[in-house]
Parts: structure tokens; sequence; C-alpha cells
């Protein structure tokens, strides 16, 4: 089971993981955007959120909401994928073995469970024009664990920088 | 004198407590930065409408009065957990450049940000008839948004 391990030593030898780590503002500059596009992810997945708790927007439909703010979700979350690949790319093997990181990755998994669950199972239950009225209890739960989830994410994002 | 003024509020019994006690300022860092998502995202719908390019189906005043109630609830909150940060870690924050053009920055949207709310308070359809001022106000305000975030992390670098 070398093969992560082996993954992280080859992909800090790149080219890519050794520029962003020598240099002084590659670094700060695509963790700037990690950190845009992180705050536009949780700030839009959290409207969609509340409104599936019933606490903000009650005037507006779910599906607006829905068609309204995930297209922004979806795109930060790549850009927000992408650098921090190459934040990882720089120091992977301490990233590996950094605590904060690995449970920061398995709330990821989980986010992506819960919001692939209310996609597939849940959202066209609620998603027709005249399906006003009662939020059924899949979709609070799943804005409920959406918003804990995702704060979970950010402290451990946080707590990466405050660990070794 | 503010070289003073650091030394004395990093000598203060709260700020060596903040200083020790480890977690305390990844948790508020935490916090700060939920509540920078909460600001961002409500900007940027606020903004991007203001610059015609998403949420055109809707009126500028009813994105006003969606959004910008958010931002001054979370304003608040941000103040504190900068100033419990700063009290933390006085002369990194009050010596730093980044620092300083983020609170001009921040001075200057929130003036701006008030602007459109009070204009779109005494006529709804002041913003629909003001496109190019309007697109204007949405670009300066999404670039020092950006320009707020973007100082805030550098803070750490200088």
């Amino acid at each position: 089971m070398a093969v992560i391990p082996e993954f992280c030593t080859w992909l800090e030898n790149t080219s890519v993981g050794t520029a962003v780590r020598q240099s002084t503002w590659l670094f700060p500059t695509i963790e700037t955007v990690h950190v845009l596009a992180t705050v536009v992810v949780v700030g839009s997945v959290s409207m969609l959120d509340l409104r599936l708790l019933n606490v903000a927007w009650r005037d507006r439909s779910i599906r607006e909401i829905h068609e309204e703010v995930l297209p922004w979700t979806w795109t930060s979350f790549a850009v927000a994928a992408l650098a921090g690949s190459l934040l990882f790319s720089s120091n992977a093997t301490k990233y590996y073995h950094n605590f904060p990181f690995r449970m920061k990755m398995v709330l990821l998994v989980l986010v992506s469970i819960n919001a692939a669950f209310f996609e597939m199972r849940t959202y066209h239950r609620i998603a027709t024009p005249d399906a006003e009225g009662e939020i059924p209890m899949a979709a609070k739960v799943a804005g409920a664990v959406g918003i804990v989830l995702w704060i979970a994410v950010v402290a451990c994002g946080r707590w990466i920088g405050f660990t070794k | 004198m503010i070289q003073s003024f650091c030394d004395w509020l990093s000598s203060t019994a709260l700020s060596l407590t903040i200083q020790t006690v480890r977690w305390i300022i990844p948790a508020v860092q935490t916090v700060h930065i939920l509540c920078v998502s909460i600001v961002m995202s409500s900007m940027a719908m606020l903004d991007l409408r203001l610059l015609g390019v998403a949420g055109t189906n809707q009126a500028v005043s009813r994105m006003v009065s969606r959004f910008v109630p958010w931002v001054w609830g979370a304003l608040p909150v941000l103040l504190t957990t900068g100033i419990i940060l700063i009290i933390g870690e006085p002369s990194r924050e009050l010596l730093n450049p980044y620092f300083r053009a983020k609170m001009a920055m921040l001075a200057t949207v929130t003036v701006m940000t008030l602007f459109v709310q009070r204009k779109n308070a005494k006529d709804a359809g002041y913003w629909e008839a003001r496109r190019a001022a309007a697109a204007l106000i949405g670009l300066a305000s999404l670039l020092l948004w950006v320009g707020i975030l973007s100082a805030g992390r550098w803070i750490a670098y200088y």
C-alpha cells in the first residue's frame, strides 16, 4: 500500500510541485484563489441549504434558488479543487500525513455523498413548479447536513495551516 | 506610536491568553472566513446583478433587499473576530501594509454599499434607470471585495 506515498513523492518532484514550493509568490497567490473560490462555494451552497431548511427566501421556490446559485457553486468548486491540487503538489507528503488535511478530504467525500443523494433522490420531488408548501424531511436533512459539513471543511482547511 | 501601542496590547492578559491557547486563533479565523463567505457570496449576487450579468430576471431592488441584510449581519461578526485576531497579534496586523490596504478598501466598499442601498430605498427603480452607473459601482464593489479577501490572505505573508 505504498502507492499513495510514492505518488506524493512523485508529485512534489514534478516541475509544477517544485515551482509552487520554491516560488515566493506562487503559493500565496494560488492560496488566495483557493480561498476566494472556497468562500463562493460555501456561501452559494449555503443559500440553497438555508432555503431547504425554510429559513431564508421563502418567497422563491427551491427550484429557482437551485437554478440561481448552483452553477456558481460548481464553477467555484472546480477552481477551488484545481487551486487546492496545486497547493497539495507543493508539499504532497507533508499534507498526506497532516491530520486536518485527511479530515478535510473525508469531509469532502461526505459532502459529495450528501449532495449526490439530494440531487438524485430528493430534488425531483420538490423541483416541480407546483410542489409548494411542505418541504420533505429528506430535503431539510440534506440542507442541515450540508451546512454542518461545509463549516467543518472550512475549519479543517484553516487548521492545516496551524499544524505541522 | 503604533509600535508602542502594539507592545502594550500584546502584553495584556487577554492578548497573552489568545497567544497561548493554541486553538483560539484558528477557531476565530474559521468563523471569520465563514462570515467572509456570506459577505462575498451575497455581494457577488448583488454586484453581478448591478453589472447586468446575472439574476437579470429580478429587479435590483429585490437583490438589494435579499442580500444586503446578510452583509450587515455578518460585518459585526467579522469586526469582532478581526479585533480578537488583532488583540492576539497586534503588530502582525496593525503594522502590516496589506492590513491597512484591506481596511481602506473595506471603508470604501462600505460607503458604496450604503449609497446603493440608500438610493434604492428612496427610488426602487433608481439603479435600473442608470445602467452605466450601476455597472460601474457593481464592478468596483466586486473588485474591492476580491481585493479585501486577497489582502486579508496576504497579511500572513508580509
